[in-house]
């Protein structure tokens, strides 16, 4: 049950990005460009987004368990740490040079994209080596 | 309340409705399917929260496939499978591929991928974890993530695109 729920979030989740644009760095690095023909659209992206899963967070303080599964499996880590800033500021320069994130680099795997494969490719390792530092 | 914000949205774009220039009516329809898509991104955070009790981050689903496998695995490899899965299913619900415009020359995509998987690991989390799943949390760590990788990448496009020039 398990499976087939994160399957249809995952194809939710990816559709969603295709849908606003989001899948598209072009796009992404047009939000990123203050100084160039700026192009807000990410500002309505992430603001339907937030909305809509602030209701779900909402809801879930209601419930005592999630339906498919026995415990809520929620981040817990409070404290701002060196980590969170500086993973946070890498994150934010590897974004900008090419204007993918985890999520459409991976929808862009699915439409065959070469590009997008070299950038995942890369970004496994990236984290491959983070879990080794 | 960030619940206001389709509200609000929606009577902006009455309210502007009666300047109806062709260009401004296009950008209009533009934006109302950004925000469709993203909570169309909201509600997928939101199911996945209430039916499987995780957080809907992908730097995280991902990461985790690179950890010693164990019960969350089926779940996370099932979740990028939807993600790989979103793109022809994209083609057939409208008849068209998403657009995807990638500029940026070999070692620029492999040093920029390389920034994003090890920072999105060593800061707990992405644009969607911390992005959408976190600031609806109204977790205070990712605000301060969001506004960190937010202000590198402005900074980051405005060197390439504007110092540098010729930048992607």
């Amino acid at each position: 049950m398990s499976i087939i729920v994160a399957l249809g979030c995952g194809l939710l989740f990816g559709l969603g990005l295709a849908l606003s644009g989001m899948v598209d760095p072009a796009r992404v690095l047009g939000f990123l460009d203050l100084a160039g023909a700026w192009d807000p659209t990410l500002i309505f992206v992430l603001g339907g987004a937030v909305s809509v899963s602030f209701l779900g967070y909402r809801l879930s303080r209601l419930m005592t368990r999630p339906v498919c599964t026995e415990h809520f499996d929620l981040p817990t880590r409070t404290v701002i740490d060196r980590r969170l800033i500086g993973g946070a500021a890498l994150f934010g320069v590897g974004w900008g040079l090419v204007g993918l994130c985890p999520g459409p680099a991976i929808v862009s795997l699915g439409l065959a994209q070469g590009d997008g494969a070299v950038f995942v490719v890369a970004m496994m390792a990236g984290m491959l080596v983070e879990s080794l530092y | 309340m960030p619940a206001l914000c389709p509200a609000l949205y929606l009577l902006a774009v009455a309210c502007c409705r009666e300047h109806r220039q062709e260009e401004k009516r296009m950008n209009w329809a533009h934006d109302i399917q950004a925000a469709c898509g993203g909570m169309l991104i909201g509600l997928s955070a939101a199911l996945f929260l209430l039916l499987d009790g995780r957080v809907a981050g992908i730097s995280g689903i991902l990461g985790g496939l690179l950890r010693r496998w164990n019960r969350a695995t089926a779940g996370n490899v099932a979740f990028i499978a939807g993600l790989l899965l979103a793109g022809p299913f994209y083609r057939v619900f409208t008849g068209r591929w998403p657009a995807v415009h990638i500029a940026a020359s070999l070692p620029v995509l492999v040093l920029a991928g390389l920034l994003v998987g090890f920072g999105t690991r060593l800061g707990s989390g992405c644009t969607s974890g911390h992005g959408v799943c976190g600031l609806a949390r109204l977790s205070s760590r990712s605000a301060v993530a969001v506004a960190t990788f937010m202000i590198t990448a402005f900074i980051t496009v405005f060197v390439t695109r504007h110092l540098i020039g010729g930048g992607s």
